[in-house]
């Protein structure tokens, strides 16, 4: 029998979700309202929520000054290059660890997780003076590596968790066809993964998209993306909130609507009528 | 051609050994059955032969060729998994023409053989269908399917007919068996079902803990079982095996009687009991005797719809001639 729910009870589950939607999504409203106010209505005392001349002033002045197509292009560069690379190396890690797993395979994946844990200061100077070292400051290419390697940890592990899904079977089968390992993964595996290689990727895109604190330390102008932008905004002479707001808004606008037309993707599991 | 030869295989997995060292040769064209309970390592030998796990050490050879260090996808073997194992994203005919495409065949090849396989097998109308769409009997054939068109020297079966209910089960095992009779291709099959055993095999292979306890046809293992693992395992319902004073007189340790030679008498049989629970089959009457001093319980097969009913007393006479005698080690003595 299914679960009595009571309407009550609907209506205050349902009450709490919101609040804790509208909560989590205040920060983002205030943001993308501010960036149409003025910079004297942006720091206004009360708070200014409808009532203001709303002006793309902001966004014209960002324009202006700044180059956003340039970051753009450099975030989706970082961003899509470190995905597809983090992939290519994730796929057959996790492949070897979901289903040919050795007495230490669990050891790696937590041994993986753990450099998660490190304060990433912590590494900041050695990974500078290889950057020094290899010319690499300042170029899509060397973030594109560091931001792979930040986020390998991750993509492994959602990896391995999706094919621990995937009967062996299957695979096995394959390989008596007459698969070599290459079409076991690439006509087998791969395509019965999709929806989890999906998300994977979606996700991975949106952590290195994010990602600020690399590359604010590791770029300066060639390589810059959106967050060094919006980071440009954020002078400590002077206010500007309204501007800062209008940028930060445009940074998040391409991630955020990304993130809108593939949420069906981000959420759809792997749900497939193969066995039994 | 398909001779497989193993040649003192063993398998362990860590420190422990499944397989003790073990030779068998299944014949070119033979369909062989291997099987035992659960965990008796069949499972185990029938993927050593295909390649999916490696041997511990022996040899395997097949058609004379040595194949122990041979990938899966070279030794000209096709297999079809207990799960079915079919690919759940390519349509029925994609599925089929897969080994083909593995084997780098031409466009139209491919086309004639995937068409030629289907029509055997009744699959033509679900060529399009993703295997998702298709009943269970009809996901067995696609597998067979796949495996039939690459045209192996031997197919493995690894327990295909375990997930399909027993109707269809009836079904499937004939069909199998038809397909061996047209094709004379080698099969092995892997079952814990010593029905599926007895109606299939020209060779069956009876494995406990990884040890060939007998090989041979069907009615060589039914007639005179080598031991007493054997004797309880192949016929059903089991042999009833009895020690004590009853098997002395026979000069043995054990003896056994199938339920089916015990007769049932009205009056004045070697053997009497109570009985416990009739089974009422139609055409057979099972009856499971308590009392009878010699065993726990002993089954006996009458044939026909027999009258008796729980608690009833009952008369048995073992026929003589169908008595298996086994000594202190469970072994035959003939």
């Amino acid at each position: 029998m299914a679960r009595n729910v009571t309407t009550q009870r609907k209506i205050i589950t349902t009450a709490a979700a919101w609040t804790i939607g509208l909560i989590i999504f205040f920060p983002i409203y205030w943001t993308i309202l501010t960036s149409f106010k003025t910079e004297a209505q942006a720091i206004n005392d009360p708070p200014l929520f409808f009532a203001f001349n709303w002006t793309l002033e902001n966004y014209a002045i960002v324009q202006e000054r700044s180059d956003y197509m340039k970051f753009l292009w450099n975030s989706v560069v970082i961003a899509g290059g470190s995905t597809i690379l983090g992939t290519l190396i994730a796929i057959p890690a996790a492949w070897s660890m979901a289903f040919v797993p050795s007495v230490r395979t669990k050891d790696i994946l937590l041994w993986m997780l753990s450099t998660k844990m490190l304060p990433a200061v912590g590494v900041l100077y050695p990974i500078s003076l290889v950057f020094v070292q290899f010319n690499l400051l300042d170029t899509r290419g060397g973030l594109m590596v560091v931001l792979m390697l930040i986020n390998l940890p991750i993509i492994v592990w959602m990896l391995y968790s999706y094919f621990k899904e995937i009967p062996g079977e299957i695979l096995e089968a394959a390989r008596m066809d007459g698969a070599t390992l290459k079409e076991e993964i690439l006509y087998v595996l791969t395509p019965m993964a999709i929806p989890g290689i999906a998300s994977t990727l979606l996700l991975n895109f949106i952590l290195a998209w994010n990602e600020a604190f690399w590359t604010l330390n590791l770029t300066a102008t060639n390589a810059a993306p959106l967050t060094a932008f919006i980071a440009s905004y954020s002078s400590p002479e002077g206010l500007f909130f309204a501007k800062l707001s209008a940028a930060s808004t445009m940074a998040i606008a391409p991630i955020l609507i990304l993130g809108w037309l593939s949420q069906k993707q981000l959420v759809r599991g792997l749900t497939f009528g193969a066995v039994k | 051609m398909g001779q497989i030869e193993l040649k003192q295989v063993t398998k362990s997995f860590g420190t422990t050994q499944v397989i003790p060292p073990l030779d068998l040769i299944i014949q070119d064209g033979e369909f062989t059955v291997f099987v035992g309970p659960s965990g008796c390592g069949k499972s185990t030998l029938l993927r050593l032969i295909a390649g999916l796990e490696d041997i511990t050490t022996g040899h395997i050879e097949i058609d004379g060729k040595g194949a122990t260090d041979v990938v899966p996808a070279k030794r000209g073997l096709a297999m079809v998994f207990q799960s079915y194992a079919l690919y759940p994203h390519m349509s029925v005919r994609k599925n089929i023409a897969f080994p083909l495409r593995m084997a780098k065949l031409d466009k139209a090849e491919i086309t004639k053989r995937v068409e030629g396989a289907a029509s055997v097998l009744n699959l033509t109308d679900y060529l399009d269908r993703r295997p998702g769409q298709l009943s269970g009997g009809q996901r067995q054939r696609v597998a067979i399917g796949r495996a039939i068109v690459r045209e192996p020297a031997a197919f493995l079966f690894d327990e295909p007919l375990s997930n399909l209910d027993a109707a269809l089960r009836v079904g499937m095992r004939l069909e199998i068996s038809e397909l061996h009779k047209r094709l004379e291709t080698t099969m092995v099959y892997v079952t814990h079902d010593q029905v599926e055993a007895m109606t299939m095999a020209d060779k069956i292979v009876v494995l406990n803990a990884g040890v060939i306890e007998q090989e041979g046809t069907p009615l060589e293992l039914y007639r005179s079982p080598r031991n007493t693992f054997v004797a309880g395992f192949i016929g059903s319902p089991k042999m009833n095996l009895i020690t004590g004073p009853e098997a002395e007189k026979q000069n043995a340790h054990t003896i056994g009687v199938r339920p089916e030679h015990i007769d049932v008498v009205e009056s004045g049989g070697q053997w009497q009991g109570t009985v416990g629970v009739a089974e009422h089959l139609g055409s057979d009457t099972f009856f499971h005797i308590h009392n009878t001093g010699l065993a726990e319980m002993l089954t006996v097969r009458a044939i026909g719809d027999v009258s008796l009913r729980h608690g009833d007393a009952i008369h048995l006479n073992p026929r003589a001639d169908e008595i298996h005698r086994f000594d202190a080690q469970g072994l035959r003595i003939s």
